[in-house]
């Protein structure tokens, strides 16, 4: 048995040695650069693009806009439809694309290009008072828009205490620290990619849709990916272009976008506002929730954030309603960005939770516990694995929370004031159907495809464990192959789904394998044995409800006089059933953390309401936690049967680790200092701003 | 671009003399990657902001993106692919595996370039930001690590893990 122990990365030798070959990377010849123009102007139409600057270095082979670009067609969202209109919807949006024999001619080029405009009038701030807020039926993912159970109204003028607050998010950027990048070739009707992205058959569908060829004439190689993080999800406005660009001068195009380029060519997580209204009898009994989330799309395209979503499954109560409204703003498409809808809707909750625990004087652990829920509490489905419970008190144990003295603002040494704070996370479960191919040789050896990718969370390594347990051979005699559209139907890695997802198509290919070889006696026939399955029909029941839990306990330190955070500890505990790999999920679960704590306390995308610009577009101004910024941090799993919901057991790991994490660190501040911290990140001024 | 913006530049990486013709404008960077076919140096912000690009010149650890090809003339250039020695990684590269200190890969180069020239740093008597005494030789404790290899940034956040595999490799 393999799976489950903390074997190293297959491609660790690789990446350690800069062998490992990510999109931008492989040698073509005769390959052009291409460089993208961003529109100056928040809201307008493209009058004009003269490129006789930029066509005048015979380095630069083409200058492509709106008037000489080739059509595309509708895939995915508007923001990809690059170069179609002269319209402009938000600034930073391609209005045109140089295209060079090398990347310093393509800079340059791209700097000679002088686009005219007719401005529109823009809008770009998140206002609750916007008289144009819609009210969306569904939203990402497929949760209701809105949802109602009960009289919440009439429960929270009934109630004995009620906690009524509004807590804010702002925009943020996924920041991979590898940019877009695509290397675009046109094959007749055939479109060859190296492209970095989330999921190469996705990515070839979605290629195809905008082109209008079927996706087996996208042949798309994700060998490596430096990161996602939900941005490569889906093809992004900046690797479209450079099909475009390979279009028009039939030779091979390469693309990485800038990092000032990333901040409006690819996606990022929509500014979010959260009122929070909780009402509770005075022994900390629930009786109302209420959550109503405001999230802003691009004026061309509605994605509506799931702000509100993990509120429906958390913690009980009689009287429940979740509401979803969107502004309609001059910025990019918003997408998702690690543990969409559940990071800003649980940063919220977990608050507004500990600040009802303030309000009742009582322990922010015991108000959970109090209202730990029978059923999930919109749904009415019973629970597979709810183990909330289990991590909060292991993580009380662990963290030493029962010698806790709640009161805030009491414990200074020097100029330091020292506090302590609670969360919950959880983040649903979810499997798609897909392809694997397993094929047995007569020498003993073993092969296994699947279409999968690692943007570094490990499935490499799992996906060959899971191959190994099923076959049960030695592992030296299997070879797993990932990274290739090629490979056949499979899910994305996206929404914590991918290992469990190809994990399943690879399992059960590799058991159906076995029986064939041994139906042969163990022999396998000279021309070997292939099986390929399917798992379309394996999928989960929608009759229960099926999440990963955790519960996240910070200590943090606040300069008295300054109002600087230090993040001292942060401890998670995690329910997320079998782990394919230990030491992999492990470092899962840390980097989700990680990004919790520079969530709460460095990231935000600022918007320029006058010039509709994001302001902050690189990474001097928007600021990701460092090495120092991050210190005692601490992931343990708790590993549960009834979690092993999926095909190969566990439940999700990716994006658990974040959710809830920064109302730890606010929860924890609030602790040390008495200052309640209710809109991200939690900068020095607003924690001096008594 | 005219024919006076371009020219041969020597290159002396890995320990080996490489000539290129290039834009005078390129990079240490870009001459690596695009045309040394050099990419386990990584472009991460192209701006001196991000560490991926960190490189060895001359022993000391520099963002390759924020020098002009022209200028690293004449200077030994060590790249991730000079780190090790023939098939025997570094010690750094096998710590970095076993603490699993990345997930994506895509900061390692420059993550493992930056830790030897900051131990040599250390070696050198270099005291850090947060160094209490500037003078003394200094203690490389966690924070210190922490503080010194603040100029990489891993979106993954796999510092606990960098953290140790350094740690690992300076305690010897």
């Amino acid at each position: 048995m393999t799976a489950g122990s903390g074997l190293s990365r297959l491609e660790g030798h690789d990446k350690v040695t800069g062998a490992a070959r990510y999109a931008y990377e492989y040698p073509v010849e005769d390959v052009l650069y291409v460089w993208p123009v961003g529109a100056t102007v928040a809201s307008g139409t493209v009058t004009e693009v003269d490129s006789t600057a930029a066509l005048a270095d015979p380095e630069v082979v083409a200058v492509i806009d709106h008037t000489n670009a080739p059509r595309l067609l509708p895939a995915v969202t508007a923001d990809e439809l690059v170069l179609q209109s002269p319209t402009v919807a938000y600034r930073g949006q391609i209005v045109a694309a140089v295209v060079a024999t090398t990347i310093e001619a393509a800079q340059e080029g791209a700097e000679q290009v002088l686009v005219r405009y007719v401005e529109h009038g823009h809008k770009v701030v998140l206002d609750p008072e916007d008289p144009d807020l819609e009210q969306p039926e569904t939203t990402n993912a497929g949760f209701p828009g809105t949802s109602i159970k009960g009289d919440v109204d009439a429960a929270l003028a009934a109630a004995d205490v009620v906690v009524d607050t509004v807590y804010t998010t702002p925009a943020q950027h996924n920041n991979p620290m590898e940019t877009v990048a695509i290397i675009a070739r046109w094959d007749g009707e055939r479109l060859l990619l190296h492209d970095s992205n989330q999921g190469p058959w996705a990515a070839a569908t979605a290629f195809g849709m905008l082109w209008g060829i079927p996706p087996s004439q996208v042949d798309v190689v994700t060998e490596h990916v430096g990161g996602g993080f939900g941005s490569k999800v889906w093809p992004t406005a900046g690797a479209v272009v450079a099909t475009v660009a390979a279009r028009v001068t039939g030779r091979p195009c390469k693309l990485m976008l800038t990092r000032q380029q990333m901040y409006t060519m690819a996606p990022a997580r929509t500014a979010t506002r959260s009122r929070i209204r909780l009402g509770a009898r005075s022994d900390g009994t629930l009786t109302a929730i209420d959550h109503d989330a405001l999230q802003y799309s691009s004026v061309i395209h509605e994605f509506v954030e799931q702000t509100g979503s993990a509120t429906r499954t958390m913690y009980a109560s009689d009287n429940l309603r979740i509401r979803h409204r969107l502004a309609r703003l001059n910025l990019p498409t918003p997408r998702v960005m690690r543990a969409p809808g559940k990071t800003p809707g649980m940063f919220a909750l977990e608050s507004a939770m500990d600040e009802l625990a303030y309000a009742l004087d009582l322990d922010p652990l015991a108000l959970r516990l109090r209202n730990e829920p029978a059923t999930e509490p919109a749904s009415g489905l019973p629970f597979d694995g709810r183990h909330l419970v289990d991590c909060l008190q292991a993580g009380a144990d662990k963290f030493g929370w029962a010698s806790r003295d709640p009161t805030p603002g009491a414990r200074r040494r020097g100029r330091w004031l020292f506090g302590t704070g609670l969360a919950s996370a959880m983040y649903p479960v979810y499997q798609q159907g897909g392809k694997a191919t397993a094929r047995a040789e007569p020498d003993g050896t073993f092969d296994v495809w699947v279409a999968a990718v690692d943007i570094g969370t490990g499935s490499r390594t799992a996906l060959w464990q899971a191959a190994v347990d099923a076959l049960g051979v030695p592992p030296s005699q299997v070879s797993i192959h990932i990274g290739h559209s090629a490979y056949g139907q499979a899910a994305l890695a996206g929404g914590s789904a991918g290992t469990a997802s190809w994990g399943g198509a690879v399992r059960k290919a590799c058991l159906e394998l076995s029986r064939r070889v041994a139906e042969h006696g163990g022999a396998v026939p000279s021309d070997g044995l292939e099986v390929t399955a399917d798992t379309a029909e394996d999928q989960l029941a929608p009759d229960r409800a099926r999440h990963s839990y955790g519960a996240h306990f910070c200590a943090v330190r606040v300069d008295a006089d300054t109002g600087q955070v230090r993040v001292d500890r942060l401890l998670g505990v995690f329910a997320h059933g079998h782990a394919l790999n230990a030491r992999t999920t492990h470092s899962q679960l840390l980097g989700g953390m990680v990004m919790g704590v520079s969530m709460a306390l460095c990231e935000q995308t600022v918007v320029d309401p006058r010039l509709g610009l994001f302001v902050n577009h690189d990474l001097a101004q928007y600021h990701v936690a460092t090495n120092a910024d991050i210190r005692g941090l601490e992931a343990h799993s708790l590993e549960r049967a009834d979690d092993d919901v999926t095909l190969v057991g566990g439940k999700g790991i990716g994006e658990l680790g974040i959710v809830g994490s920064a109302a730890a660190v606010a929860n924890a501040v609030f602790h040390a200092t008495g200052v309640r911290v209710r809109d991200l990140p939690i900068t020095p001024e607003r924690v001096r701003a008594r | 671009m005219t024919d006076q913006l371009r020219g041969d530049v020597v290159l002396r990486v890995n320990g080996e003399d490489r000539v290129v013709n290039l834009d005078n404008r390129s990079t240490l960077l870009d001459a690596l990657r695009e045309h040394l076919r050099l990419t386990g140096t990584k472009k991460g912000c192209d701006h001196g902001q991000c560490g991926a690009c960190t490189v060895l010149v001359d022993g000391e650890r520099a963002n390759s993106c924020l020098l002009l090809a022209v200028a690293a003339e004449g200077r030994e250039v060590t790249t991730v692919e000079g780190l090790a020695d023939e098939d025997e990684l570094h010690p750094l590269q096998r710590a970095f595996i076993a603490h699993d200190g990345f997930q994506c890969g895509y900061c390692t180069p420059g993550q493992l370039c930056s830790a030897i020239g900051m131990l040599a740093e250390v070696a050198d008597g270099m005291p850090s930001w947060i160094s209490a005494d500037l003078t003394a030789t200094p203690d490389l404790d966690d924070d210190e690590i922490r503080e010194r290899m603040s100029g990489n940034l891993c979106r993954c956040g796999a510092y606990a893990g960098i953290v140790a595999a350094i740690r690992e490799v300076a305690d010897g």
